[in-house]
């Protein structure tokens, strides 16, 4: 049945996590994360959830005994958030090497310090090289659809890659939102029950998680790249699946084009910035401003061929970056730029919401200003 | 290695004892030898090396297995008659 509730970014996390039958929960709370464990314990304990919650003493337990629930064969899933995800860090490589479908929710939080507990972009940021696929979410609708998408996407065969679905520390894992959650039997029927290959099994051995020697290594990261690349293709698929089934899209899954038909000027951002970006928009187009909004949506694998088609017609593109990769520039900002080098958009880095900061709609009409002014990207402070 | 290399999805093996077809000796800096002319037969280097590279014969004596034996000298420290020695390893 479905149901309309006002519930927060976690708990529609929790809520869609319930309806995919994970098997296996080992779960470590850390704020802004720890409403997700809560709810989906209260699930196991109530009897509405089959699944073993493992009550872990870290992250790092947390991350391997998701890579141990995989090798046995059964679907699972974790969350969380800044310094959680740093102590992961060793084991978030492993999982994907091991190309296990693992879903992962992180509420976003910066990585101390000074010790902060609040929202930017650094601790899922600081694992984009690592093989998982990212998604950013908007709202707590997209954060229910976006792990249901996740699963289908991860447990794709060409895929086979773990996914993180990031939603904004407390600008969304707190905030109360209407979300519909979906009838178990459409999403059954949408998401089949996880039957992997290979497993770890007494009467069949395998080896999970051999050595690679530099004979081998290479082509193993090779693969995950490979996959990556099927992810890029097999995205937008699953998600066009997913509006055929259930009425609902974010763009074409990778991103998502606002305004942007005649558009000499945009930002491009990723979360719940971009909600504010909407509505700066929106006031700049009434006052008869041609500017636009790209949402970057998937991260991970980099959509760099559905940005250039957007900026084809652009004077300049502004990134909101809510993460610096420190001595360099936001890690958004690279990879557009690297993607845009041969186009004639200008491209401009904005740092900011670092550690929870605001990033309110008087900031962003500053970046439009001075992307047409012709200036340099500034720390939006 | 002579065998073809295959890249499983994952580096999952899909069969037991692969770990017997690499052979991981190669990095030996001094190779112990045993004199069976002196071995008393008691098992010591046997019972000792750390990387099981010691095999007992029929005769009752022990071998040394080159393909994983890394020259660590555990074997000839722990001989009661002395009758392992080494040498540098040429290549």
């Amino acid at each position: 049945m479905v149901k309309n509730v006002v519930i927060s970014g976690s708990e529609a996390i929790a809520e869609a996590v319930k309806l995919c039958k994970p098997k296996v929960l080992p779960m470590y709370p850390i704020t802004p994360s720890t409403l997700v464990p809560e709810r989906l314990a209260d699930f196991v304990f109530d009897g509405e959830l089959d699944a073993e919650m493992i009550h872990v003493e870290s992250e790092h337990s947390a991350a391997s005994a998701l890579f141990g629930a995989y090798a046995t064969g059964v679907r699972a899933f974790t969350a969380s958030a800044s310094n959680g995800i740093a102590l992961m860090h060793e084991i978030i490589p492993i999982i994907s090497s091991a190309r296990f479908p693992a879903v992962m929710s992180v509420a976003n939080r910066t990585i101390s310090g000074p010790i902060n507990i609040w929202n930017d972009h650094s601790d899922a940021m600081s694992e984009r090289d690592q093989g998982w696929i990212q998604m950013y979410c908007e709202s707590s609708q997209e954060a229910f659809d976006t792990i249901i998408m996740a699963y289908k996407i991860a447990e794709k065969e060409q895929v086979s890659l773990p996914v993180m679905v990031c939603i904004d520390g407390f600008a969304l894992s707190h905030v109360y939102e209407p979300v519909q959650i979906e009838d178990q039997k459409k999403i059954d029927s949408f998401l089949p029950s996880y039957k992997p290959k290979t497993y770890l099994d007494p009467k069949k051995p395998t080896t999970v998680g051999p050595i690679g020697f530099p004979n081998s290594f290479f082509e193993f990261h090779e693969q995950e790249q490979i996959a990556m690349n099927e992810a890029l293709a097999e995205i937008p698929k699953v998600h066009k699946e997913f509006d055929n089934e259930f009425g609902r899209k974010y763009g074409n899954g990778l991103i998502d084009l606002i305004k942007m038909k005649d558009a000499k000027y945009a930002l491009l951002a990723n979360g719940t910035s971009v909600g504010t970006a909407r509505v700066t928009v929106e006031k700049l187009r009434s006052e008869g401003k041609k500017v636009g909004l790209i949402k970057l949506k998937t991260f991970r694998p980099f959509p760099a061929e559905e940005i250039r088609k957007a900026c084809k017609n652009l004077k300049a593109l502004g990134v909101i970056d809510r993460h610096v990769s420190l001595g360099s520039e936001g890690a958004m900002t690279l990879d557009i730029k690297s993607a845009l080098a041969n186009e004639k958009c200008k491209v401009e880095g904005f740092i900011s919401g670092l550690g929870g900061r605001d990033i309110d709609t008087k900031r962003l009409k500053k970046a439009f200003e001075i992307l047409e002014k012709g200036e340099k990207g500034i720390w939006l402070k | 290695m002579t065998e073809k290399l295959v890249f499983n999805k994952g580096a999952i093996i899909h069969e037991p004892g692969s770990t017997m077809k690499y052979k991981t000796g190669d990095w030996r800096t001094f190779k112990p030898s045993i004199d069976n002319s002196k071995c008393i037969k008691c098992g010591k280097c046997w019972m000792n090396c750390p990387d099981a590279a010691i095999r007992k014969t029929k005769e009752g004596f022990f071998e040394i297995d080159y393909d994983f034996c890394k020259g660590c000298l555990i074997c000839e420290k722990e001989c009661p008659v002395k009758c392992i020695t080494h040498a540098v390893e040429e290549k």
